[in-house]
């Protein structure tokens, strides 16, 4: 009975791995070919991307700050407060901005792409869609992705920015660092290397995102309580993609010496 | 106008489709008198619909087991059965919304399972579906609900897509809810606006999931005026699923009237020819248990007929 349960637990891991996989190498088989649905990605860059703007920049802008309060303390210790920007911009750039956003941008987009695309399903849009002669993988998934894709780093670059903003007004205020200090200590200590880093990781997070989304949304079954249970597996999966993916990240490009 | 050979009814329907969107349209919705073929035209030898020995299981559990049937062009199958009996899931078979494990549905000659999704799409374009609850685009408007498969395959400018929208909306008569969104029609609306979007491309097979399901007997009726409306005017294969057998009794002893645009009942001892093509076909455990015609269907003696009759 129990390994009955486990190997079929198992099966449907497998088959859930299998299909993602599937779902991510269609869109970007198709994601380049017609027909291509403009309108609907632009639509989606302004719900996800411009649509996010706001919690990003402020948490970006407050994670800055406690970033540099918690470190404040310890720098003091080795007597080393001058390095405040740097402390604050490189855990921001290489982690803290990157992870932040995309697990807020999970927060409130996977769950969203998740809920619409099944509450879609549940209702027999999808199925509609297909009826009329419509590929749900071009229509709904492929801009959902693309979207993600343009907007994530941006919006990261702008967290980082909030960040470093946020971390140079409580070192301006509290710790009493002029601004060439902080500045200087920041823009100096970011190589290529970081900056690329920092870039790629949301790139591939955007991804993750919004291929989760649809994939819990797009397999929904059980009505309204189906969404539910969608919406709150996108959250769930997404985010632990983000972390998870993250460490192999970062222990690849330490491997390969671009650090 | 409905033809049997695979792959021409699609050029025939969009001719058509042509000529609506020319500055003096010939209705589309054909006159009823000028535009009626007989039904001996309609009935050919490749049937419009054909399952072989079609099975399904989701997971463990059997959903269909072996289920043939054959329908021909410009023929009405009814579709009854006990609730999870697999009709709704019988209509995506042949829509190819899903695939079976076993057996061929062969649409006008053309086996659609093996087919991908993107090679469906011609022998979709020739058929459509209106779903249990309508199924209609929550977020765009009655009018774009309509013209999205006009936008999709890019037939025609925002003119003739306007008007050709307001044509098949006059027939469902909800053109004065054009600029509404679905959230804002009842129950029986969004049937009609679903009834309008599949038509609008002209298909020769419409397949209907409980189209008065959960609709008052008054509202039933005016649905049932429009399958029977489309069947008659337009000589569309139609495969109906529903739970009342009301509908079943109205689509096959009424027929649409022109002249009155409502329904009226077949004069007493009209010959069989005479009679719209109507089968009823009973699914029972995944398995097909009746088919055969109204007659045969109300006088079996089979006592499960029997029960579901009472």
């Amino acid at each position: 009975m129990i390994i009955t349960t486990i190997t079929r637990a198992l099966k449907r891991w497998v088959q859930a791995v299998q299909e993602f996989t599937f779902l991510l190498v269609d869109s970007l088989r198709y994601g380049f070919t017609r027909p291509r649905y403009l309108v609907d990605t632009l639509m989606q860059m302004d719900v996800i991307g411009f649509g996010s703007l706001p919690i990003v920049l402020l948490i970006g802008f407050f994670t800055g700050g406690v970033l540099a309060l918690q470190t404040y303390r310890t720098l003091t210790t080795f007597g080393e407060v001058g390095l405040m920007g740097e402390v604050v911009a490189l855990t921001l750039v290489l982690e803290l901005g990157p992870v932040l956003t995309a697990l807020m941008m999970a927060g409130r987009n996977s769950t969203g792409i998740a809920s619409e695309i099944g509450s879609m399903v549940v209702s027999e849009q999808v199925d509609a869609m297909r009826a009329l002669g419509t590929d749900p993988l071009r229509k709904l998934v492929i801009p959902r992705l693309f979207a993600t894709v343009v907007t994530l780093p941006l919006l990261t670059i702008l967290a980082d920015f909030c960040g470093m903003a946020g971390g140079y007004l409580v070192s301006y205020f509290t710790v009493r660092l002029t601004t060439e200090e902080y500045w200087t200590s920041a823009y100096q200590s970011l190589t290529f290397q970081d900056v690329t880093q920092g870039l790629l990781k949301p790139f591939i997070f955007a991804i993750l995102i919004s291929l989760v989304g649809c994939y819990q949304g797009l397999h929904t079954t059980g009505g309204t309580e189906g969404v539910g249970r969608a919406t709150t597996q996108a959250m769930v999966v997404a985010s632990v993609l983000i972390v998870v993916v993250d460490f192999f990240i970062t222990k690849f490009l330490i491997a390969i010496g671009f650090y | 106008m409905v033809n049997s050979e695979p792959g021409r009814g699609l050029t025939i329907h969009y001719s058509l489709f042509t000529i609506s969107l020319t500055p003096n349209p010939e209705p589309l919705i054909p006159n009823p008198v000028s535009r009626v073929p007989s039904p001996e035209s309609c009935m050919s030898a490749v049937p419009a619909i054909e399952l072989r020995n079609v099975s399904l299981s989701f997971e463990s559990k059997r959903v269909l087991t072996n289920v043939s049937f054959v329908l021909g062009a410009g023929e009405t199958l009814i579709l009854l059965g006990e609730t999870g009996s697999g009709k709704s899931v019988l209509l995506k078979l042949m829509l190819g919304l899903l695939k079976p494990d076993g057996g061929q549905v062969l649409i006008e000659g053309q086996d659609l399972v093996p087919l991908s999704e993107a090679r469906l799409q011609p022998l979709r374009q020739r058929m459509g579906i209106v779903f249990q609850e309508g199924a209609l685009f929550d977020s765009l408007s009655v009018f774009d609900n309509v013209a999205y498969r006009l936008r999709e395959e890019h037939l025609g400018d925002e003119a003739a897509i306007e008007r050709r929208v307001r044509e098949v909306l006059r027939f469902v008569e909800m053109e004065p809810a054009i600029e509404k969104m679905p959230s804002e029609l009842s129950g029986g609306m969004r049937r009609r606006v679903a009834i309008a979007r599949t038509i609008v491309s002209n298909p020769s097979i419409m397949l209907y999931d409980s189209p008065t399901g959960g609709l008052d007997p008054v509202t039933s009726f005016t649905i049932n005026v429009l399958i029977a409306k489309l069947r008659d005017m337009q000589h569309v294969t139609s495969v109906v699923v529903t739970q009342r057998l009301q509908d079943a009794y109205e689509l096959a002893n009424y027929v649409f009237s022109a002249e009155k645009q409502t329904l009226v009942p077949l004069p007493q001892g009209s010959p069989a020819t005479s009679r719209p093509p109507t089968r009823f076909l009973m699914l029972r455990d995944g398995g097909v248990y009746f088919d055969g015609s109204e007659q045969e269907f109300v006088h079996s003696p089979d006592p499960y007929l029997r029960k579901y009759l009472a």
